[in-house]
């Protein structure tokens, strides 16, 4: 049917814009194995790099010996940190403001830390000669416990910082001691403490993990001699700040550097760091005047490039005799390994920690974060999380628990009766944030309904009474969660990574047959920004989503942006894609005036057209519009249709969710099974519901790994234990539950779209849902704290621990 | 360097050959001697599936086969498993139906792997597909939707059998 006599609605469906389940346009390449991923890609003369690491957890590196590797026929260079020296690389800065060792400088403070890289003209020729490096080593004793770490006679890990007594945040109290971080009121939450009815205490921890996605990082480096320019290709979840970094650290001018995010095999936080793969390789480009590959192995990705959580959470939760909660106290002691190499804005040393209020009205707050130097890999990532949201939310889930065990209270019932109410948002946290928008109560009772909780409590009663009676030996946990996210990072007044504002940005060009290229600062790692980015701009446009190509990750033609990650595209892109949507319809209002010889105010648009006022038959389309664009001389407007904004955002967005799982525990074998996930999320307008749906599977089934059985896990020697995938745990398609997905919408009052983002949600609000399940089976024995991860084993000593076991 | 060795494959019908050192990995050989890049490396070991490719009428881990024990072998990747005319599939097009990727990492290995799942048995239960897909790992989908598009496979490629016989 012709676009000039087809109905509105018929218009709109034709656009696929927001609210689509649009099909999503990267699929038909993926599906044929024509992704283009960063080992996909193959330079002429390139060489390959490997490193030498380090089987200590803590020594002095004696000696380097690389004579008999050179031998190895098809090696061209083998670097140390002696090389690296004159050029001033042998050390980079973190994005945490501390600084880390490129390749092992005198001595190496974790398993698996870089210490020489080989260069070679193929892989195997590189990994050979990784065999022949020959290096001396001396060992240190080695802590690995950041309590023990902060003891006065632990041994001293940074020895290049003897004596500064002053870190990037502020002092430092001990040697191993990084950074304290305060928030909150600490006077008046000791007071609350001292004066309430009923306080509940516990040690929450949450231990390490690591993202782990499928496709490990690497990148190729290709130094052009002739040019002098730098291209850098790389699994980089920000692109335009790693351009930024590799000139700041290099001393190459920035417009003589382009880096490249090709398709990237997930992210989930990875990918956001720098790593010694990439500055090598770019040395050796230097060097060799060759591209140079790098990509890590999956040993070297769970041992070497990044971790996430780590945090012990000592909490103190008051409460009226009633259940209404007065105060919350918090003391995390933050294990950072050997280097500071968190990825967080400059002003949140412990990220966002500081939502672990949580979903509830606490008056009175106060938490204080201790960073710790210890013999573990560096790099503390946001793992599918926005910045720390992940712990706090685990911890504050666990602490109503908890409290709800001491007021002998139902949790569900306790939630409740503290949500913060619809009509106190935009609500001020006690540690200092400004939450947008909520409905905690309506999603509350959904949710609660959907699963027939009643019933469902009736039902594990049941089970008890068996239990007891010797009718069966499983149990049922019934898990809760209702979790706030805060995602969107953020205002440039705040949120800053190197100095650089977390703005985003979207460019937009109107090609004059009436399609569309949008080229935004963020880049897509599996969350099908190519899909849902065209469908926002053609709900804004009038221009169908299929005839918009949406580019990203190359910053020689991308506006400059902070990249993807703590569910940001979503709410800063993506409203910089609607804004400069909003600046090319301003500019085509004005062109359809004059095309139809009225004022610009007599015009209004209408799904992809502009009419005039009370005269619907008389029109003009955007498709039309835009030829007129390049083929009209218009009075005062320059030819073209062209837009670019960059957004900062007034504020973060607060997605919210309620997650219930049903779990049967079988007591004498530690043998789980979930029964129902229920996941309910509330991520404002949504733009396109199947990819929602899969963000929270996907989400959801990290989560599920976590709480039951995933972790980095050390020795006391600082001997990594789970460094393959036979140790670490990610689910197959055998263990992995099936979810059922809810939502309700309570849009974004600040964002031009009122979309909050969605993708961290499931992972943030899954952990403690599964982990309060496995407690929830037990409370009735008497237990109220047993740290992740829930595995088999560990869920039989609770059974054995409780005398379950006869 | 080492001593290469003359490989010939099947590799999607086409007669392919090359040299390589006999302990090269099959997937290195695909991927960068032939070029055949749509099965990816995910650990090398094995256990991720990533690598997956149909090697006389078995699914194998492409990363835990030396190309000297490939030679001569029939070898299907999953850019064989489109159409004669280039369109996708059934199971390419039921995976892109059925939102069954994210980041695409796992895809190519998950496709060959049910493409031998669906011949091995054409009529799979949802828990004979959950079974019979676990040497494949995904980080980005939770597996909900690939299970949900080998089903939908499964129909349609009998429902095909079906009007053809
Ligand atoms: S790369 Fe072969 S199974 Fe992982
Ligand atoms: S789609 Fe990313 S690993 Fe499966």
């Amino acid at each position: 049917m012709n676009d000039q006599v087809m109905s509105p609605e018929q218009r709109a469906a034709n656009l696929k814009g927001m609210g689509c389940a649009r099909k999503r346009v990267e699929d038909v390449r993926f599906t044929q194995g024509k992704g283009r991923y960063v080992d996909d890609i193959k330079l002429d003369g390139m060489l390959f790099g490997d490193f030498v690491r380090s089987p200590y957890a803590h020594a002095r590196v004696v000696s380097v010996d690389t004579s008999e590797a050179m031998k190895v026929p098809g090696v061209v260079a083998v670097l140390t940190a002696q090389d690296l020296a004159p050029l001033g690389l042998h050390w980079m800065p973190t994005l945490a403001g501390d600084r880390q060792m490129v390749l092992a400088d005198g001595k190496v403070l974790f398993q698996g830390q870089e210490v020489a890289f080989v260069v070679a003209s193929d892989r195997y020729a590189a990994a050979d000669a990784v065999e022949k490096v020959v290096v001396e080593y001396e060992e240190l004793p080695v802590v690995v416990d950041p309590f023990k770490a902060l003891e006065p006679d632990a041994p001293v890990l940074r020895e290049d910082l003897e004596g500064k007594m002053t870190g990037a945040h502020g002092p430092r109290r001990h040697h191993n001691h990084i950074f304290t971080w305060e928030q909150g009121d600490k006077d008046a939450t000791e007071a609350v403490l001292a004066g309430a009815d009923v306080v509940a205490e516990e040690m929450v921890y949450y231990h390490r993990t690591h993202p782990s996605p499928l496709e490990t990082c690497g990148c190729v480096a290709a130094m052009d001699k002739v040019t002098g320019k730098l291209t850098l290709y790389g699994t980089f979840q920000a692109p335009h700040a790693i351009r930024t970094v590799v000139s700041l650290i290099s001393g190459l001018a920035e417009h003589n550097i382009r880096v490249i995010s090709p398709d990237i095999g997930g992210g989930f936080g990875n990918k956001v760091g720098a790593y010694s793969g990439y500055v090598c390789s770019v040395v050796a480009s230097i060097v060799t005047g060759k591209p140079v590959k790098w990509v890590e192995d999956r040993m070297e990705n769970l041992m070497s490039t990044a971790f996430a959580r780590d945090y012990w959470m000592h909490g103190k939760i008051a409460a009226t005799k009633e259940g209404k909660i007065t105060g919350l106290w918090c003391h995390t002691t933050a294990d950072h390994g050997g280097f500071d190499a968190c990825a967080d804005p400059t002003k949140f040393p412990a990220g966002f920690m500081n939502i672990c209020t949580g979903s509830y009205d606490i008056p009175t707050a106060y938490l204080a974060v201790d960073g710790v130097y210890t013999n573990k890999a560096p790099g503390g990532v946001a793992y599918r999380c926005s910045f720390r949201v992940t712990e706090a939310a685990y911890f504050i889930e666990r602490m109503i628990e908890v409290l709800a065990i001491k007021l002998g209270m139902d949790a569900a019932e306790l939630r409740r009766i503290n949500f913060i109410r619809k009509d106190q948002f935009p609500y001020q946290s006690a540690l200092g944030w400004e939450y947008d928008s909520g409905d905690y109560h309506t999603a509350w009772e959904k949710a609660l309904n959907a699963v027939g909780y009643d019933a469902l409590r009736k039902e594990q009663a049941q089970r008890l009474e068996d239990f007891k009676a010797g009718k069966t030996r499983k149990l049922i946990g019934i898990g809760l969660t209702h979790f706030t996210e805060i995602v969107g990072a953020g205002p440039v007044k705040n949120c800053d990574i190197l100095g650089l504002g977390m703005f985003d940005s979207c460019e937009i060009r109107i090609h004059p047959t009436g399609s569309a290229i949008a080229r935004l600062g963020t880049i897509s790692q599996g969350q099908g920004h190519a899909t849902t980015f065209a469908q926002i701009l053609a709900s804004e446009i009038g221009i169908p989503a299929d005839n918009i190509t949406v580019e990203e990750g190359d910053t020689d033609t991308a506006p400059y942006g902070l990249g993807t990650y703590g569910s940001r595209s979503t709410p800063v892109a993506g409203a910089a894609t609607a804004m400069a949507g909003r600046k090319i319809r301003a500019k085509a209002q004005m062109i359809a005036a004059w095309l139809l010889e009225v004022h610009d105010d007599d015009v209004e648009f209408d799904v992809d057209r502009f009419v005039v006022k009370g005269a619907p038959e008389r029109f003009k389309t955007m498709k039309e519009i835009a030829f007129a664009a390049y083929n009209q001389a218009i009075p005062g407007l320059e030819p073209g249709l062209e837009a670019v904004s960059y957004y900062d955002p007034p504020n973060m967005t607060y997605p919210f969710g309620a997650y219930i799982c049903v779990m049967e525990i079988d007591v004498d074998t530690g043998v789980h099974e979930v029964r129902q996930f229920y996941a309910l999320d509330d991520c404002g307008t949504r733009i396109n519901p199947m990819v929602i749906e899969g963000q929270i599977h996907g989400g959801a089934t990290e989560g599920y790994a976590i709480a039951m059985g995933q972790e980095i896990a050390y020795d006391d020697m600082g001997n990594h234990k789970s460094a393959t995938l036979m140790d670490f745990f990610i689910p197959t398609s055998w263990e992995t539950p099936t979810y059922q997905t809810d939502f309700t919408v309570t849009p974004s009052p600040h964002h031009p779209i009122g979309a909050k983002g969605v993708g961290e949600s499931p992972n943030v609000g899954s952990v403690p849902c599964f982990s309060n399940a496995v407690h929830d089976a037990f409370r009735p024995f008497g237990l109220t704290q047993s740290h992740m991860p829930h595995d088999q084993w560990r869920i039989w000593k609770i059974a054995n621990d409780l005398g379950l076991h006869g | 360097m080492a001593n290469k060795m003359h490989v010939k494959l099947t590799l999607n019908g086409q007669q392919v050959e090359g040299l390589a050192e006999p302990r090269t990995l099959l997937i290195h050989f695909l991927r960068e001697n032939l070029n055949v890049t749509g099965p990816h490396i995910g650990c090398e070991t094995s256990h991720c599936g990533a690598c997956t490719v149909d090697m006389n009428g078995k699914s194998v881990k492409s990363c835990t086969v030396f190309v000297a024990q490939a030679n001569g072998a029939e070898v299907t990747t999953v850019e064989g498993l489109v159409n004669p005319d280039g369109s996708l599939g059934v199971i390419q097009e039921m995976f892109r139906e059925h939102h069954g990727l994210q980041c695409g990492f796992c895809t190519p290995g998950m496709i060959t792997r049910a493409h031998r799942l669906l011949q091995e048995n054409p009529r799979p239960t949802e828990e004979e597909v959950r079974f019979g897909m676990a040497g494949n790992l995904c980080r980005c989908t939770g597996y909900q939707n690939i299970v949900k598009a080998i089903l939908a496979s499964a129909d349609m490629l009998n429902a095909q059998k079906e009007a053809a016989e």
